[in-house]
């Protein structure tokens, strides 16, 4: 027995199955997000007083992590066109580029966070910092999540592209929309609390 | 892309012929077949009732005696709980919050979505599974995940959660042990509920039968595929708001708590600035559509029976469909109607308020379709078909009952008082409960090839039916006098209290005399899996497509793919040979 639009199209849809998941996983994790930017926004229009967010986080560091960013999702787009047009060395160089670009987001992070940490600012501090770590955290995880992903099309998970070249293509283009939306949602984060 | 595939697709067949012959471990415990997971659900979510039921059990004798000692029982549960037979009040306030988070996340819900949904679902659009089966095995496995952290949450310092199903901030935040525990459980069971949301919805967009349009679609196929977008957009928020107040338990922070908060004449040390409202929003934005989770499957399920018992078509199919999206879509936007009492402005309430109003009218118009359904129908009044019928009424009770408190004005005087308890377990004990029962007793013979026992389901039905109403019918009395829901004696210490404190003893009566005939249902579903009255694989002469499959159904459901010819409730037709044509027949 074998699950039906997997890799063929349903006609009547346009869809295969992984591409409806997919946007539905995206549309609740729209929901998550939603949730904590509303109670940011709320929580700081309740406050006395809200720090600037230049005044407490590194703005530099902030705007080279969107940079890598960003040139990860570049990265993911090629690596997925490469598998398109049958290009299976190519999507792995880009595939890892767009790990280790994961990577350094994750390593500059871990320089702010321990920074913050050095200098006496915890989440406990203020509810600026509450906030700015529970989002940058939760952020943090869904790149840790979406690497993972990466790393295993990267690796083991390319068997796949022997057997079944259009899955894994599918695959990768799922797994790339997950990327961009932790991007996307890095580019909310970034204004908002380091800007603002 | 025409050639690969096809290898492709011999090669995974034999995987699965392979994965077949595996051993009982991947065959019945990690498996990945619906039907299968369907039954892990339904089993876990009974024992789970169950349990809950048990919690209050042992309230309803604090409530009916208050500090006398419980004979027998009350011995075992040791000093911490219970001291000589008579209940602490800790322990009270664990086994409330306990019984309403057992009830609704580990109970109703799985067994209404995970068990019927799993089960049923696939088998009615004619599907060989899941779209996809790893994640509803997942699925499954955060959902056991998320109870076992709940039930082991008893055994931690302290006990388990006691701030209320709600988890209402600051008391949650300043509580015990336990309520880590419950925030670690609840965000296994958010995950849990979110895989089963994606995989519910793909399936029925993608993997329905060949013919078989939306409109089409069993009504029941329709309340799983609403209630699966309210699991998947109302859900994040609560995991969200759960995050949060994890952070504010274990990291110290103040989302949820304002500053100068003073607890026992101490001043917390936390930075404040939080706003407890925010929790509120933030769980009822969630807990209002779950109500919808709770009831929506309910009533495709009885909606099922009573086509099939009337031997009609369900009267007002296409309004039925849009009033149930209508619903869905309005359940995101009445929530704050949980939170009148919290101070907030006129302009406020009376937005809610009317959102609150229209929002029964959907919910009236399901129920009315399936009340005409039944005029002019030759009715054959079966175990199923007895528990569908008192689900009108039930419901109409529990909905009917909620209006005073959708409505600003009336609910002040009501707000948490046991009126509120009556109104919202009308809804979903004698309301949805019964109508999963129904369910079990429908959809029996699919999942085993036999029939429960008549009588038995009879008698289980008869006293179910009564006990409900003496449990749940005195607690109006008890709110309208004023007593409040939250009291450890349940206002024995009060005077105004003591002229309706008697019906307390007939309530808790009540509770315990339904138990023993719950006692005919576990006898009934254990021997009727084993000694049950073989059946045919359509012994309810029913129209749609889980009826053309095998029963019980094999792995990959049907013989051939089914193909949908016409609508789901085409019974009684003028011309026809027999009574009923099923969906699937050319």
């Amino acid at each position: 027995m074998d699950i039906p639009y997997t890799v063929e199209v349903r006609q009547d849809t346009g869809l295969i199955n992984g591409k409806i998941g997919i946007w539905l996983f995206l549309a609740s994790e729209v929901m998550l997000f939603g949730a904590l930017f509303a109670s940011y926004i709320l929580i700081r229009t309740g406050s006395q007083s809200w720090p600037r967010g230049d005044t407490i986080l590194n703005v530099p560091l902030a705007t080279i992590n969107t940079i890598v960013l960003i040139t990860s999702s570049v990265t993911m787009v090629m690596a997925w066109a490469s598998l398109m047009r049958r290009r299976f060395e190519t999507f792995r160089l880009y595939m890892g580029g767009t790990i280790l670009l994961g990577l350094v987001f994750l390593i500059i992070k871990f320089f702010e966070y321990s920074h913050k940490f050095e200098t006496g600012l915890y989440p406990s501090t203020n509810n600026f910092l509450a906030i700015y770590f529970t989002l940058t955290g939760l952020h943090g995880l869904h790149v840790i999540g979406g690497m993972a992903v990466n790393a295993y099309f990267w690796g083991p998970g390319a068997k796949l592209w022997k057997t079944n070249p259009e899955w894994f293509t599918n695959r990768v283009e799922h797994s790339g929309l997950f990327w961009h939306f932790v991007d996307l949602v890095w580019i909310f984060l970034f204004p908002t609390l380091y800007l603002l | 892309m025409s050639t690969e595939p096809a290898a492709h697709h011999g090669a995974h067949v034999t995987h699965e012929v392979h994965h077949e012959e595996l051993g009982f471990l991947w065959k019945y415990v990690f498996s990945t077949d619906h039907k299968v997971i369907g039954i892990q659900y339904a089993i876990t979510a009974l024992v789970f009732l169950f349990f809950g039921f048990s919690l209050m059990m042992l309230m309803r004798w604090q409530l009916a005696y208050p500090g006398a000692a419980l004979p027998l029982i009350g011995g075992l549960l040791g000093d911490s709980r219970m001291p000589g037979g008579t209940m602490l009040p800790e322990f009270y306030n664990e086994l409330g919050a306990m019984h309403g988070t057992i009830m609704v996340f580990l109970g109703v819900v799985p067994l209404a979505v995970g068990g019927f949904g799993n089960f049923v679902l696939p088998l009615q659009i004619g599907a060989p599974d899941m779209a996809f089966p790893r994640l509803n095995m997942l699925s499954y496995w955060s959902f056991f995940l998320g109870g076992v952290t709940m039930l082991a949450s008893f055994f931690v310092p302290g006990g388990a959660a006691q701030s209320g199903w709600t988890s209402y901030a600051p008391l949650s935040i300043i509580a015990g042990t336990g309520q880590t525990w419950w925030l670690i459980g609840m965000i296994f069971l958010i995950t849990s509920s979110l895989l089963g949301a994606i995989n519910f919805i793909t399936t029925t967009i993608q993997l329905r039968a060949k013919g078989l349009s939306f409109m089409r679609f069993p009504f029941f196929v329709w309340a799983q595929f609403v209630t699966a977008f309210l699991l998947l957009l109302a859900f994040p928020p609560l995991e969200a708001a759960s995050v949060m107040q994890l952070m504010d338990r274990v990291a110290g922070t103040s989302f949820f708590l304002p500053s100068g908060l003073v607890v026992s004449g101490q001043a917390l040390t936390n930075a404040g600035g939080g706003n407890p409202l925010l929790w509120q929003h933030l769980f009822w934005f969630l807990a209002h559509p779950e109500v919808y989770v709770l009831i929506l499957p309910a009533m495709g399920i009885v909606a099922e029976i009573i086509a099939n018992n009337t031997r009609k078509p369900l009267w007002g199919y296409r309004s039925m469909v849009y009033s149930l999206v209508f619903l869905g879509f309005m359940s995101f936007i009445v929530w704050a109607h949980h939170m009148f009492m919290t101070g907030m402005g006129t302009a406020m309430a009376a937005f809610f308020q009317t959102t609150t109003m229209i929002i029964s009218i959907p919910s009236v118009v399901i129920l009315t379709a399936l009340i005409i359904s039944l005029w002019g129908g030759s009715i054959r009044f079966n175990t199923p078909m007895l528990f569908a019928t008192a689900f009108l009424p039930m419901f109409g009770i529990g909905g009917l009952t909620g209006l005073p408190l959708g409505l600003n004005v009336t609910d002040i005087p009501l707000h948490d008082t046991y009126y509120v308890i009556g109104h919202f377990h009308y809804v979903v004990a004698p309301g949805t409960i019964l109508a999963l029962f129904a369910g079990i007793y429908y959809w029996f013979p699919k999942a085993t090839g036999r029939k429960m026992n008549e009588t038995l389901g009879k008698i289980h039905f008869w006293g179910s039916f009564v006990c409900m109403n003496v449990i749940f019918m005195p607690m109006f009395w008890l709110g309208m006098a004023g007593v409040s829901r939250r009291l450890y004696d349940g206002g024995a210490s009060y005077n105004f209290a003591q002229p309706v404190m008697h019906l307390h003893v007939i309530s808790s009566w009540g509770a315990w005399i339904m138990a023993i005939f719950q006692l005919a249902f576990i006898f009934n579903f254990f021997w009727s899996i084993w000694k049950g009255a073989k059946t045919s694989d359509n012994p309810w002469d029913a129209t749609t497509i889980e009826w053309a499959a095998p029963s019980p159904p094999p792995h990959g459901n049907f013989i051939h793919l089914p193909q949908a010819y016409r609508g789901p409730y085409e019974y009684s037709v003028p011309g026809a040979t027999r009574d009923f044509v099923p969906q699937c027949e050319a």
